[in-house]
C-alpha cells in the first residue's frame, strides 16, 4: 500500500513508536498520585508539555492536553463563549473543519449569532461590535490553503484596543508541524499529534494566559481545571517526540506530481493553486470523472488517496470546502486530495501519477461511451 | 489486474446480498463489496418512525452491517454515494407520478437507472466485469436466440422479476443473481454456515426512502421541504355519475382500488376508480366498476424475447402481489406500446404500475400501465 493521505492521518514514526512504548511501560503511574510512580509519570507529562510549549514559544501553563483536534476545537469555542457574559456574535469561515463548525452550530441553538464567511478576506467586515470570538483555521485540510491568520490577528487586536471583548482562535491541526507557526495575536490554537506522525488520541490547545476559558467537561481538577480526566502520559510523551521530529515537508515532490499530471491529462485543475498552500497537499479537479470512482480505482491499485470529506456512513458528500470556494457540486464531486508525507519518495509519487493518469483515462473513456449511447 | 477479475457485489447490509458475497467468495471468486448510499434518512425527519430510521435501506445501521459482513469475509468494501442521481431518477419521478394521478414503483426505476446502471461505473472502478445482487430471479444465456433470458425465482414468494422487467441485454450480460435458484430458508441457513452476522436479520418490506410506508405523508413532507403548496392537489371526490360526494386533501392520498380513508358516507362500499390530476378530482364507484378487460403499456422493454410482430398469449402481472393472469399481447403501430387484453376482467388496473409479461417462468418483458386503460 502506497499512502498519500497524510492530511487524514499519518503513520507513527518509528522513533515516536519507541518513545510511546517506553513511556507506556515506565510511566504507568497516575500523574495525580502522591507516590513515586505517580511522580515519574507527572515528570514525563510536564516534560512533554514543556517541549511542545518551547516549540510554540509559549509558556507550559498555556498548553492543555486533550484527546484530539476535535476536542481542542470544542474546548476553545464552547469553553470560551459559554464563559463570557452574553456573547452575542462570533465569526468564522465556511471552509472550517466540522469540529469547528459543529460547536458553532450548537452555540447558535444557545443564542449566539454566528457569521460564516466564504473567505478570510471578507472576515474583517463581518466582525460585529458585539463579536466575542473569531475562529479561522491556519491551513485547510482539504485544499491545504493557508489562511492569513496574522492579518486577522491584527484586525482582532485593533478591535480589542478599541475596547471590544474579543478573542481569536485558530485551528492549527493541519498547519502545526508542517509550516512555521507564530502565535502572536492568537489566543487559542489547536494542534494534534496524529497529523505529524504521532499517535491518535492526543492533542493540545494553546490557551493564552488570562483567556477566560472554562472547562466543558466535568470531573477532576486536571490540566489546571480546564480538562478533567487522567492524563494520557505515554501519548503525551510520544506527541512531544513527534513535535521534536517535525520538519516542513518538501514542496518539490508535490510540484513534480502536479506538473506531471498537468502535462499528461487535459481538463484538470489544481484547486486553491492561486493561494499559498501547505507544501504536502494537492487537491485536483478531474473534470468528467467521479472522485468516488477514482479513489476506489486507486485503492484497488494499492494507492490510498481521498476526497476531503467523508460523511457518517463513509460515503462521499460534495465537499463543503470546495463548494464554499465556488466549485459546482459536479466539480466538487470530481476532486481528489493527495497529501504527501515524510516518507513519500519521488519513485512513489511517479507511480501514483502513472496510476492516476491510467485510471482517469479509463473512467473518462467510459463516461464518453455512456454519453454516446445516451445521446 | 489478476487473471480472475473480481465480482462487484451490491451489499445492502441485509441477509440476501450478504449471502451473495459469501457464496461467491466460497466458490473461489474475488469479491468486492459496494454499498450504495441512495437517500439520507435524516432528510425528512418528520417521517422517521419511532425508534429512529433503523433497519431501513441506507440507514447507518445497514451500512454498519454491510461493512461488518465485508470485514468478516475480509473483502474490500466501499460505500458509494448516489444520492444526487437517486433524487433525480427515482424520488422526483415518484413524486411526479403521484401528482400525475399514477401510482409509481420506485424500485423499478432504481433498478433501471441506479443499481444496474450507475453501479456498473463503480464496478469498472474496482476492475469488475460482473456485478452480483441478492435479487430473486434467474438468468441464463439462450444460445438459439443469442439472448440473455430471465426466469422467475425458485422461491415464488420472493420472486422479484416484477421489478426487473426494464433491464437490457447489455445489463443482463454483466449481472449475476446467485440466489435465484434458492428458497429463502436455504439462504438463511447459508448465512449461518458462512458465519455472517446478519443471518437473523428481518427482511425489508417498504420502499427504502419511505421508512414508514406512508407515501402520502412522504409526499407532504417532500412538498414542505421543497416549498411546494400542498393545496395544488386537493379537490373534490365525485362518483361516476359526476355527483360531488366530498372533499379530499390531495390526489396523492389515493390509489386505484383503495376503499379506506375516503371520508364519504355511502349506502354501499365505494372504491377509488381513478385520480384525475387535471381537475384534482378523485373518482369513486362500486367494486364492479374497478374491473377492466384491457390495458395499454408504454415504454415496453422486451427482455427474454425479441419484440413480437404478432399477437401472442402470455400471463400478465399488473402489480407485484398479483397472480399473473392469462392475456393476449397485441402489438400496436408504436413499437414502444403494447395492448394487453385479459381473458378475464382484472380488478384495479392502476396507471403507473407495471404490466409484466410471462410465459410460464420466462419473463418476456414489460411496460408501464398507461392512464386511460379500459
Amino acid at each position: 500500500m502506497l499512502y498519500f493521505d497524510h492530511n487524514s492521518t499519518t503513520p507513527l514514526a518509528p522513533e515516536v513508536a519507541d518513545a510511546f512504548a517506553t513511556a507506556a511501560r515506565d510511566f504507568y503511574g497516575n500523574p495525580s498520585s502522591t507516590h513515586r510512580a505517580g511522580q515519574l509519570a507527572r515528570q514525563a507529562l510536564e516534560q512533554s508539555r514543556r517541549t511542545i510549549a518551547e516549540t510554540l514559544h509559549v509558556s507550559p501553563a498555556e498548553i492543555v492536553f486533550t484527546s484530539g483536534g476535535t476536542e481542542s476545537n470544542n474546548l476553545a469555542i464552547l469553553g470560551l463563549l459559554r464563559n463570557l457574559p452574553k456573547p452575542a456574535h462570533a465569526a468564522t469561515l465556511a471552509i472550517e473543519h466540522p469540529s469547528v463548525l459543529g460547536p458553532f452550530r450548537q452555540l447558535e441553538t444557545e443564542g449566539v449569532a454566528v457569521t460564516y464567511v466564504k473567505n478570510a478576506e471578507s472576515l474583517a467586515g463581518a466582525i460585529r461590535d458585539d463579536c466575542a470570538l473569531v475562529s479561522v483555521m491556519h491551513a485547510n485540510n482539504e485544499t491545504g490553503s493557508i489562511q492569513p491568520v496574522a492579518d486577522i490577528a491584527r484586525v482582532v487586536a485593533a478591535r480589542r484596543a478599541a475596547g471590544q471583548t474579543i478573542y481569536f482562535h485558530s485551528d492549527g491541526v493541519q498547519a502545526f508541524g508542517k509550516i512555521p507557526v507564530d502565535l502572536a495575536g492568537i489566543d487559542l490554537y489547536s494542534i494534534s499529534a496524529h497529523k505529524i506522525f504521532g499517535p491518535k488520541g492526543i492533542a493540545a490547545l494553546f490557551v493564552r494566559k488570562n483567556t477566560p476559558l472554562q472547562r466543558i467537561q466535568f470531573g477532576g481538577r486536571h490540566e489546571r481545571e480546564r480538562r478533567p480526566g487522567t492524563e494520557n502520559v505515554p501519548a503525551a510523551v510520544a506527541f512531544a517526540r513527534a513535535v521534536e521530529l517535525a520538519t516542513t515537508p518538501s514542496v518539490s515532490l508535490r510540484d513534480e506530481f502536479e506538473s506531471n499530471l498537468l502535462s499528461r491529462l487535459p481538463d484538470i485543475h489544481i484547486n486553491a493553486s492561486q493561494q499559498p498552500r501547505l507544501p504536502n497537499t494537492s487537491n485536483i479537479l478531474f473534470r468528467g470523472v467521479s472522485a468516488e470512482a477514482l479513489v476506489i480505482a486507486l485503492d484497488m491499485r494499492q494507492m490510498a488517496v481521498s476526497t476531503g470529506a467523508a460523511c457518517s456512513s463513509g460515503s462521499l458528500e460534495p465537499s463543503h470546502v470546495l463548494l464554499a470556494m465556488g466549485l459546482s457540486r459536479d466539480e466538487a464531486r470530481s476532486s481528489i486530495r493527495f497529501s504527501f508525507g515524510r516518507y513519500s519518495t519521488a519513485a512513489e509519487i511517479s507511480a501514483l501519477a502513472d496510476a492516476v493518469v491510467e485510471s482517469v483515462n479509463k473512467l473518462r473513456l467510459r463516461s464518453s461511451q455512456e454519453a454516446r449511447l445516451a445521446g | 489486474m489478476p487473471d480472475n477479475p473480481p465480482i462487484a457485489v451490491a451489499m445492502s447490509g441485509g441477509v440476501d446480498s450478504s449471502v451473495v458475497a459469501g457464496l461467491l467468495q466460497r466458490q473461489g471468486h474475488t469479491v468486492v463489496g459496494l454499498t450504495m448510499q441512495l437517500w439520507n434518512q435524516r432528510r425528512l425527519p418528520t417521517l422517521v418512525s419511532e425508534g429512529g430510521a433503523t433497519g431501513r435501506c441506507c440507514s447507518l445501521d445497514d451500512v454498519y452491517d454491510a461493512r461488518f459482513v465485508a470485514s468478516v469475509l475480509n473483502i474490500p468494501y466501499y460505500v458509494v454515494n448516489f444520492e444526487d442521481r437517486f433524487e433525480k431518477q427515482v424520488v422526483k419521478p415518484f413524486v411526479d407520478d403521484y401528482l400525475a394521478g399514477r401510482t409509481p414503483i420506485p424500485c423499478t426505476l432504481c433498478n433501471n437507472f441506479i443499481k444496474f446502471d450507475q453501479f456498473f461505473e463503480m464496478a469498472d472502478s474496482v476492475g469488475a466485469e460482473k456485478i452480483a445482487t441478492g435479487h430473486y430471479a434467474r438468468l441464463s444465456f439462450d444460445e438459439a436466440s443469442g439472448r440473455y433470458q430471465m426466469r422467475t425465482s425458485v422461491d415464488s414468494a420472493k420472486d422479484q422479476t416484477y421489478f426487473l422487467f426494464g433491464l437490457t441485454q447489455p445489463q443482463l450480460a454483466r449481472t449475476l443473481f446467485p440466489l435465484g435458484g434458492m428458497i429463502k430458508p436455504e439462504v438463511r441457513v447459508l448465512a449461518k454456515e458462512l458465519g455472517l452476522p446478519v443471518a437473523e436479520k428481518n427482511d425489508s418490506q417498504e420502499i427504502c426512502f419511505v421508512p414508514t410506508g406512508d407515501y402520502a405523508a412522504f409526499i407532504d413532507a417532500y412538498f414542505a421541504e421543497q416549498g411546494i403548496d400542498p393545496s395544488m392537489t386537493d379537490g373534490e371526490i365525485v362518483d361516476t355519475s359526476g355527483r360531488v360526494l366530498g372533499h379530499h386533501a390531495g390526489t396523492h392520498h389515493f390509489t386505484v382500488g383503495q376503499r379506506r380513508g375516503l371520508g364519504v358516507a355511502a349506502a354501499q362500499p365505494l372504491y377509488v376508480i381513478s385520480t384525475e390530476p387535471a381537475s384534482q378530482r378523485v373518482l369513486v364507484g362500486r367494486g364492479e366498476e374497478l374491473m377492466k378487460n384491457s390495458l395499454t403499456a408504454r415504454d415496453v422493454n422486451w427482455l427474454s424475447i425479441a419484440p413480437p410482430n404478432e399477437p401472442r398469449s402470455a400471463q400478465v402481472k399488473i402489480r407485484n402481489k398479483h397472480s399473473a393472469a392469462p392475456a393476449t399481447l397485441i402489438p400496436t403501430s408504436d413499437p414502444s406500446r403494447i395492448e394487453v387484453r385479459f381473458i378475464d376482467p382484472q380488478r384495479a388496473i392502476t396507471p403507473g404500475q407495471a404490466a409484466v409479461f410471462y410465459d410460464g417462468d420466462l419473463v418476456l418483458g414489460g411496460g408501464w400501465i398507461d392512464a386511460g386503460s379500459r
